[in-house]
């Protein structure tokens, strides 16, 4: 069974947000790094840019097959996670614990639209 | 769909093992057990064993058999020794490929073995009965009653001769096979072993009836041989340059420009079908080639992501990983002519952004055959 994080919010495309001062931390859940195996790339934006909430901005991919991230919040990217570019295995080792990009959020009534832990575990099978 | 997907004499064993399973070819098969890396470099460092019961055999037989699969197949089975395998295709008229095989001289005169990819088998079976006419020869399909293990990596010979009592093994070459009998289903069934696979590690091939396939695959994992899925099958002949039909070989693609015309005998051979197309293919020149592509960034370039030249799209990655044994991000492509030589710089288009590769070779890892 995957891991779920009480106190932190979910998208139903399996990331997960942390909200720190008006920032925006974001990863993906366990149960997205469980379902891809292991990690062999992460793919990035760039620091200042612009995310619109349930767009791509970035991807994680395993061996096998790439996987899209798609931004559960709009805003600016101010930080991504450098560590990732050289230990994708990161996020397979705790998903939770290794943040991707932090975004500096445009509209904070986005994350009202975002699932607590309980109802996301429950799309979790 | 799903529903007509075959299972091979395996299937209750993969799914016992907590395999991950996926459609391929027509089969539910195996995709990973534990991890593709760690399958991955089993295979590269001590062992694995595959189920691959998927793959076809047809059987050709009767006193035209030689002058038929020269007639049919790429490569020139003229005087070809018994116990010899050869690699090579069918071709269309057009010189674009049926499928890619091993051919196996049987031990009986006029008796060869057609080993073929699963996806391909009723296509290939209705091909070469509908080529026959003239012929004597008989055609079987006898892919329901065989089953295949691939053993594969530097010890896999150990694990054959002291695991499964193989003694004859150790004397293969490459590209060489013997054979065992076996009691299956109170009758004679023989068993195949061939020194081939689908790797780039030295390995050995073995066919026989599900009875004896069963016994082997739990002889092997009880002794420590790591059970390796399709994931890894794929990773692993991807890095020796080894082509899978519909990425790197298809019917509209031909063999040269896959970069495989040493298995076209279009000089030794006097007639086969698609020989003119190829000739002629020669005379002209090649207008694109497959070749290996190593990108710098870490971006990992998948089958259909397009090569471009300034932003102009000039091929198209036909099979693309971050190697797990090179760890670095390379593909094999199908370029315009003009950017084949090796050093040739292009960008592959990955999601969003373009980054920079540079035409190489395409085996990307050093193979270790036995020879």
């Amino acid at each position: 069974m995957s891991k779920v994080i009480e106190g932190l919010l979910y998208s139903e495309s399996h990331e997960w947000v942390k909200v720190e001062d008006g920032i925006a931390v974001i990863g993906i859940t366990d149960f997205a790094q469980h379902e891809m195996g292991d990690l062999s790339y992460v793919d990035m934006p760039e620091v200042d840019d612009e995310l619109t909430k349930g767009e791509e901005f970035g991807a994680v991919e395993s061996v096998k097959a790439a996987s899209d991230l798609f931004s559960p919040v709009s805003g600016t990217v101010v930080e991504i996670n450098e560590a990732l570019e050289d230990a994708p295995e990161l996020l397979n080792e705790d998903a939770f614990a290794n943040w991707i990009i932090k975004v500096q959020m445009s509209d904070e009534s986005e994350l009202e639209e975002l699932m607590d832990a309980a109802a996301y575990q429950a799309i979790c099978k | 769909m799903e529903e007509n997907l075959l299972k091979t004499c395996l299937y209750d064993k993969h799914v016992a093992l907590g395999a991950l399973m996926s459609p391929f070819g027509g089969f539910m098969m195996p995709i990973q057990y534990s991890s593709i890396t760690e399958e991955h470099n089993a295979v590269r460092n001590a062992a694995g064993v595959f189920d691959v019961s998927h793959m076809g055999e047809i059987f050709i037989f009767g006193p035209d058999a030689e002058k038929f699969v020269n007639h049919v197949f790429t490569n020139n089975v003229t005087g070809m020794p018994s116990g010899k395998i050869l690699y090579g295709m069918l071709l269309y008229p057009n010189g674009t490929v049926v499928d890619d095989l091993l051919v196996y001289k049987e031990f009986e005169p006029n008796r060869y073995l057609l080993v073929v990819n699963a996806s391909n088998i009723a296509k290939d079976y209705e091909w070469l009965c509908a080529q026959a006419e003239g012929f004597e020869v008989d055609i079987i399909n006898d892919s329901d009653d065989w089953a295949e293990i691939a053993v594969q990596g530097p010890l896999a010979e150990k694990f054959l001769v002291e695991t499964l009592g193989f003694a004859k093994a150790a004397d293969l070459s490459f590209y060489t096979y013997c054979e065992y009998e076996r009691v299956c289903d109170n009758h004679q069934h023989r068993l195949i072993i061939s020194r081939t696979g689908y790797t780039g590690e030295d390995g050995f091939e073995i066919y026989c009836c599900p009875d004896a396939v069963n016994e082997m695959w739990d002889k092997l994992l009880a002794a420590g041989v790591v059970p390796c899925g399709l994931g890894c099958r794929d990773t692993l002949r991807f890095e020796a340059g080894l082509p899978l039909y519909g990425h790197e070989l298809s019917d509209s693609i031909t063999p040269l420009e896959a970069g495989l015309g040493i298995f076209v005998k279009a000089k030794d051979k006097e007639e086969f079908i698609g020989r003119d197309a190829i000739l002629a293919q020669k005379e002209a020149g090649l207008t694109r080639k497959i070749v290996g592509i190593e990108l710098q960034d870490k971006a990992i370039p998948r089958a259909g992501y397009p090569v471009e030249v300034d932003g102009v799209q000039v091929g198209e990655v036909t099979t693309g990983y971050r190697s797990i044994s090179t760890d670095r991000s390379v593909c094999m492509a199908m370029v315009d002519k003009a950017y084949t030589e090796l050093g040739s710089q292009v960008q592959i288009r990955i999601r969003k952004k373009v980054f920079p590769g540079i035409v190489t070779k395409k085996r990307f890892y050093e193979t270790n055959y036995k020879k």
